[in-house]
């Protein structure tokens, strides 16, 4: 890469109204610190009280998850460094904020996501609530304290559907990518 | 019974839990990664505190936000507390949530449609 590619890619996330980007691996302090920049951020946009609280939310399940299924994976099998990076963009267009992620999953673990994802994309705000009370009250907390529902919450504070695409990598991961719109 | 007292961090809300009085607080943002080991030790006192409970039992919900890992230790924290009430004891939720968050508010009703206590939803202007 040229030294004047910085600037190339300086301009374009100026162009795609990125506000904060990170690529790397996730971890918990990690998302404490982004938190925090995201908190100023929010400020200096003037963004209000319930969608910068939604915002947060999100954030927080998009990198717990994140997190999780990460270290979940690299348990299973040992990873080269490069798949247990993931990126994390936010952007701030028309008023409303747009949280893109996109990390590495086993591909014998893409059929699960997706079904989840194509079910909260079918229901309305109140069948999602309805779904979310259900799991709340019937699905157990795994051993790393997750409780499946993370998914059903991004999806009630985005109040939009839920962008995704996965890409095949090679024979057992793809790059799974998701964009979330808070307004 | 030893009162439960531990302060607010970044990622867990400030708890006061007092047998003497029979208030329970939380208060703040409660987004810890393993949300388990940070409310084990508050069941734990909850079920102690359950041998001789008050008979006014008050449990005031002041938060920010949470993730849905807690969002489930917060429903065994209110099973426990439930168990309580049936004991002929009252126990009462208070849940605030800030004007304009009907995140939080629907919350509070999300816990009220599936917890066998009587809940109160407050709306304040900051928590």
């Amino acid at each position: 890469m040229a030294l004047k590619d910085v600037y190339d890619f300086y301009q374009r996330m100026e162009d795609e109204k990125v506000i904060l980007s990170f690529k790397g691996e996730f971890s918990a302090e990690l998302l404490t610190s982004i938190l925090h920049i995201m908190e100023s951020k929010m400020i200096e946009l003037s963004i209000p009280m319930q969608m910068k609280k939604r915002v947060f939310n999100v954030l927080v399940e998009c990198f717990q998850n994140l997190y999780h299924h990460i270290d979940i994976s690299a348990a299973e099998i040992p990873m080269v460094e490069a798949k247990n990076a993931a990126i994390v963009m936010v952007k701030y267009v028309d008023e409303k904020i747009l949280v893109l992620t996109g990390n590495y999953i086993p591909r014998s673990s893409t059929d699960e996501l997706k079904k989840k994802l194509v079910l909260v994309n079918e229901l309305d705000q109140k069948e999602l609530k309805e779904l979310y009370q259900q799991r709340l009250l019937h699905n157990s907390v795994s051993k790393k304290g997750t409780a499946g529902l993370g998914i059903i919450d991004i999806a009630r504070k985005s109040k939009n559907e839920l962008g995704y695409e996965f890409i095949e990598v090679d024979d057992k991961y793809s790059f799974f990518c998701l964009s979330i719109v808070i307004e | 019974m030893e009162k439960l007292h531990i302060e607010g961090s970044a990622k867990t809300p400030f708890v006061s839990f007092d047998s003497g009085s029979g208030i329970l607080e939380l208060r703040g943002r409660s987004i810890p990664e393993n949300s388990i080991e940070f409310f084990q030790p508050l069941i734990d006192w909850v079920d102690e505190y359950g041998v001789s409970p008050k008979a006014a039992t008050q449990v005031d919900m002041k938060l920010e936000y949470f993730n849905t890992s807690s969002s489930k230790c917060i429903l065994d924290l209110f099973k426990r507390l439930e168990k309580i009430n049936d004991n002929g004891v009252q126990v009462k939720i208070n849940w605030y949530f800030e004007t304009d968050d009907e995140d939080m508010e629907e919350a509070g009703e999300d816990y009220a449609a599936i917890v066998g206590l009587d809940f109160n939803i407050v709306e304040i202007d900051e928590i």
